[in-house]
């Protein structure tokens, strides 16, 4: 009786670990189609898929930190930084260069070189002088935050007024109706589901985070592994700072707050182990899908009282994630 | 970084001055919350010129300025401003009203003088001083505002910040504003102070209401962020947007005739050098500045948006 009871189990809860997110992410859909009619019209989607490419394409490189076993707590701070820097580099080389996209492409090399840097910064302390990934990034976290703050006197950044008409469109426009940042997070979000699955860096990134001395011994080059996480991380949070500065054209200490909390969050929701070993980009997209449609839905009804959004959020999140729970958690 | 550099530099004055002034010199804390959004950077911006420039005109005065980025922060920068630095005065802007309550009563226990600016303690009776804005004072000028330029009424969306007293007060004095007048609030949601959080909240507004006829983003930031998803949804049925505090670039564009800010209610971060300042006059002088002093909130418009614009501000 006992073995026939354990039998069914196990498929049934790999059944809810892969549905668990697309499940979560219907039923959002449904309820927001059923209270408010704009809910499904383009200009909705539009904007619920643009603003969540933020977050979305850092949390796709949050992934594979996370499945290396690492953290990185300084991507919203980051961004801050970078859409700063790279607002201080176009206003200060307006007067050589002139209006035009020559700049916009020298803000946007800014963006990534400073990204690759950071990321590099966090990966070399995380891996070379053996300091906690919390820590480094916590650290970092502070130091970026402070720094845009000290870049921008404690008020805000803004873009030239001349240059802002011309990057705005990399926000606002796009080729066939559909926005750049949902384009670029789309191509972020499949090449990062490609190189997880099929290339030997996602299965080495899945071997470090789940035993990095056995991984060791495969031959595979752990700190390597490690560094080029975090480093596509960086790059992909000035990819993202790429998308977001146009949209406002501004950047200040309020840039970016608890974007690493909700790429952190996306990311578990979509079923990747905080613990490492195992990741998975196509959830994580689910999941900042998920997390997107719950501010938007909020917005979009009466019912709920403003002060509750947090705890409706709090819920839905915790929900999502018990919907896949495993064995291993309990343990 | 910032704190310690300032507490540094400080250290070094007093050392420096100690010789000559140590019989009369007195120490005026300064504790205020860190640059976390445009309005506090103004209130940093203006609370460091008013300290360098008292401590030029009173060489008898030494300021400590702290600025901390949370409430528990703010408390250790009170006590070690108690502990090392002997204060004769504390200037405290509180980050939160309960948890500063009572290490500011200790202050005063210890025979300090204690101005409080802005946001009141949960006790009364502590302070000396007490500068406060008028926050049910700024709901209201918006919302007369608001009637004055929409005589027919209509339907408007409204933003609140983030959820304190503050918050509730100015909300509170709007709705009284308005009551009766035809106007209706047809959505009210948090846009927390911040450009991002409420360029977001008026995407979905204007997807979910069809007409919607004027804005009260009650903060400039807001009003960045509401102009910006308005402009983005190409809609031409909102008539204008009533920011506040009176951001300098808003001011800006006030002045030079923007149709879509015809206004904007101040609520001056300057209000920190104020208290700074009586609080020095009172240390210095027999000239007497213990009670309220109440900042109103002013209406500002093209006529008069030329005399509230300060080029040097960050805010």
């Amino acid at each position: 009786m006992a073995t026939a009871d354990t039998n069914p189990k196990p498929t049934m809860r790999l059944d809810l670990k892969v549905m668990g997110p697309i499940l979560a992410l219907v039923v959002l859909v449904v309820i927001g189609a059923l209270m408010n009619g704009n809910f499904l019209s383009a200009g909705n989607i539009t904007n619920v898929l643009s603003r969540s490419a933020f977050i979305g394409i850092i949390a796709v490189g949050m992934t594979f930190v996370i499945t290396a076993g690492g953290l990185d707590l300084s991507v919203g701070s980051m961004a801050a930084f970078i859409a700063g820097l790279m607002i201080l580099v176009m206003n200060g080389l307006l007067p050589v260069m002139g209006v035009g996209w020559p700049l916009v492409f020298v803000g946007m090399l800014t963006a990534i070189v400073a990204g690759t840097a950071a990321g590099f910064i966090n990966g070399f302390l995380i891996t070379n002088m053996r300091i906690e990934a919390f820590i480094v990034t916590l650290g970092t976290m502070g130091i970026y935050r402070s720094l845009v703050t000290w870049l921008a006197d404690g008020g805000t950044l803004s873009l030239d007024f001349g240059m802002r008409a011309i990057i705005r469109p990399i926000y606002f426009d796009g080729i066939l109706g559909i926005s750049w940042p949902i384009i670029v997070f789309a191509l972020v979000a499949i090449l990062g589901e490609v190189v997880m699955r099929r290339g030997a860096f996602g299965r080495h990134a899945a071997a470090v985070g789940s035993n990095d001395q056995v991984a060791r011994y495969s031959s595979v080059n752990v700190n390597r592994v490690r560094m080029m996480t975090y480093v596509g991380l960086g790059v992909l949070v000035g990819i993202a700072t790429i998308m977001y500065v146009p949209r406002l054209g501004s950047a200040s200490s309020s840039t970016g707050v608890l974007w690493e909390l909700e790429a952190i969050a996306a990311v578990i929701i979509g079923g990747t182990m905080l613990k490492g070993g195992f990741g998975r980009v196509w959830g994580t997209v689910i999941g900042v899908l998920i997390l997107s449609l719950i501010g938007n839905i909020l917005n979009l009804t009466d019912g709920v009282s403003p002060y509750l959004n947090g705890a409706v959020q709090g819920v839905i999140i915790i929900l999502a994630v018990i919907l896949q729970r495993d064995k291993k958690a309990e343990g | 970084m910032k704190l310690t550099h300032s507490f540094g530099a400080f250290a070094l004055a007093a050392t420096l001055a100690l010789p000559a002034f140590a019989q009369d010199t007195k120490v005026i804390g300064v504790s205020i919350p860190a640059a976390t959004h445009g309005w506090a950077g103004g209130m940093n911006f203006h609370a460091q010129q008013a300290v360098d420039r008292l401590e030029a005109v009173y060489p008898q005065l030494d300021f400590v300025l702290a600025t901390a980025s949370d409430p528990a922060k703010q408390v250790n920068d009170i006590e070690d401003m108690m502990a090392t630095r002997n204060i004769d005065a504390l200037v405290v802007l509180p980050f939160e009203s309960e948890p500063l309550t009572s290490p500011v009563k200790a202050v005063a226990d210890s025979g300090a003088w204690v101005t409080v600016v802005d946001r009141g303690l949960a006790i009364e009776g502590i302070e000396d001083l007490y500068v406060a804005g008028d926050n049910s004072g700024f709901g209201k000028v918006s919302g007369e505002y608001m009637v004055s330029a929409m005589p027919d009424g209509g339907k408007i969306v409204a933003f609140r910040g983030i959820p304190t007293s503050i918050d509730n007060e100015r909300v509170a004095g709007f709705e009284a504003a308005i009551e009766g007048s035809g106007i209706e609030i047809i959505g009210m949601e948090h846009g927390n102070w911040n450009r991002d959080d409420s360029f977001v909240v008026m995407e979905d507004f204007l997807s979910k209401h069809e007409q919607i006829d004027a804005v009260w983003a009650s903060d400039d930031d807001m009003a960045i962020g509401v102009l910006a998803a308005i402009e983005a949804a190409g809609r031409d049925d909102i008539k204008f947007v009533l920011g506040g505090a009176g951001m300098k670039e808003m001011i800006a564009r006030t002045r030079d005739g923007d149709v879509m800010i015809p206004a904007n209610v101040t609520y001056p971060p300057a209000m920190i050098a104020t208290a700074i300042e009586m609080t020095a006059v009172g240390l210095t002088s027999t000239a007497p500045v213990s009670g309220t002093f109440v900042i109103g909130s002013v209406l500002i418009t093209q006529e008069n948006a030329a005399e509230f614009y300060y080029p040097d501000s960050p805010f």
